[in-house]
């Protein structure tokens, strides 16, 4: 079976009935190890066992700005090609993406209490993680007020580019606004600063997170194909009925 | 191109005549600006200091709460088919939309800023200044809010949505519309590079905007 027959709904369904259960083990696994290597790995010199809230907190960080990614692609598939897969999939991510953002959110106020004393800074890291939670509650907001599901996600897609775009350009103003945030340590030049011992288990759980947002996401793309459909059965049952009547 | 003035004309026309409500932006803008010292205290060094900012945000504001006009009642009573269907193209016809509703409502809000500067005690030497950069950085803030208007019209729903569209999209031309605004009153930090940043937020929003709120109307009204 080639990937472009999975563009058919009822094709895709019977893919995810396959496929999530094996997601869903691969998730498991990924986090059993993280887990454990996370409990293995040193504690920092200065913060103690705290430290351990970053293999959550960076993780879930990466995952909200793929998410959003994610619902780019599918934005450019409902825009360009129309597809109802590729409504669906921008449609699922969009929660997925607000929960990762929230949990990033909430680890980094709980980090940030023992580490420097406060819950909320208003440092540039975290005031552009809180805006990219005010747009990811826009576009819930927008989905919300749609009342053709159609309709609604072609406005959902148009707003998912304008904040690809837009994003960035928020990052980049809130940088200058404010830095205090230690800037970023992992991906830049002459490689990373951080110690293996603490780099691997980092990468097993982004890698477990990432699993766990692709079953998240195809489970919830399958359940958005059904509601659909019930709409649809509903909708017919209804004419039905007033046909009936006249 | 007469088509496009002929569209800025007409809007400009129909904004300053009876039911347009091309000055209440800029009444909003005063009443906002007189209502932030009953809540802060009248305390004129403090005005003084966050004076560009209340400027800032009631501009902001009454930039958003006049968006709501700019689809709506060319929606509802049919127009907006017209300059769809037009044998101009629909980015064109947006983007005329959008220059005249600044031009009615941002404007204004720049012209009355400096007298409004006054009652917050905001320095003489610097007003010009602040009002120079509401100039550059309002047709940002329209250009933006156009993209939530159209995507907000095709719902059939304004308001409340479209705050919460927009307002996230305007924090770069807030931070840099203030960070300009008081490095030209308090310094030390140079005027010229928060200033150009703004304008250049302006340019890139007026590229952008006409595009996606064109798309958002193709896309969504059909």
């Amino acid at each position: 079976m080639a990937v472009i027959d999975l563009a058919n709904p009822t094709r895709f369904i019977n893919f995810v009935n396959r496929a999530l259960p094996w997601f869903a083990a691969a998730t498991a696994i990924a986090f059993a190890f993280g887990l454990v290597l996370t409990m293995n790995a040193p504690d920092d010199y200065q913060q103690g066992a705290t430290v351990k809230i970053m293999y959550i907190h960076v993780p879930t960080a990466w995952l909200s700005m793929m998410c959003w990614g994610v619902m780019s692609v599918a934005a450019l598939g409902t825009l360009v090609w129309r597809h109802p897969l590729a409504d669906v999939a921008g449609k699922a991510a969009a929660p997925i993406g607000t929960a990762f953002t929230f949990i990033c959110l909430i680890t980094g106020s709980l980090w940030g209490r023992p580490t420097w004393g406060t819950y909320w800074v208003w440092d540039a890291r975290l005031t552009s993680m809180l805006v990219l939670f005010l747009l990811y509650l826009g576009m819930l907001a927008l989905y919300w007020t749609a009342e053709d599901p159609g309709r609604g996600s072609r406005a959902a897609a148009i707003l998912a580019l304008v904040g690809a775009i837009n994003i960035p350009i928020i990052k980049f103003s809130v940088e200058y606004w404010n830095t205090l945030h230690q800037p970023a340590s992992l991906f830049r030049k002459g490689g990373s600063a951080i110690d293996p011992s603490i780099l691997w288990p980092l990468l097993i759980m982004a890698l477990a997170f990432t699993l766990l947002f692709f079953t998240l996401h195809f489970a919830a793309m399958r359940n958005e194909i059904l509601r659909r459909r019930v709409r649809t059965m509903q909708m017919m049952q209804a004419q039905e009925l007033a046909g009936a009547q006249t | 191109m007469s088509m496009f003035f002929a569209i800025l004309v007409r809007d400009m026309r129909l904004s300053v005549r009876v039911g347009g409500g091309a000055l209440m932006g800029a009444l909003f803008f005063l009443i906002v600006v007189v209502m932030m010292p009953f809540a802060i205290g009248p305390d004129l060094n403090l005005l003084a200091r966050i004076g560009p900012a209340i400027l800032w945000l009631g501009a902001l504001l009454a930039t958003l709460l006049a968006l709501d006009r700019l689809f709506a009642t060319d929606y509802d009573d049919g127009s907006l088919d017209l300059l769809m269907m037009g044998r101009m193209p629909l980015e064109l016809a947006v983007a005329a939309k959008a220059i005249a509703h600044w031009l009615t409502t941002g404007l204004p809000l720049v012209i009355i800023a400096p007298v409004l500067g006054l009652m917050l005690n905001v320095e003489m030497r610097a007003m010009g200044w602040v009002a120079l950069t509401l100039l550059a950085g309002t047709p940002a803030l329209t250009f933006i809010g156009l993209i939530g208007a159209a995507l907000s019209v095709t719902l059939r729903r304004g308001g409340l949505l479209l705050a919460v569209l927009v307002l996230p999209l305007t924090i770069p031309v807030l931070i840099f519309g203030v960070a300009a605004a008081n490095a030209a009153i308090v310094g030390p930090a140079p005027f010229g590079p928060p200033f150009t940043i703004l304008c250049a937020l302006s340019l890139a929003s007026f590229v952008l905007g006409p595009f996606a709120a064109a798309a958002a109307l193709r896309h969504g009204l059909e």
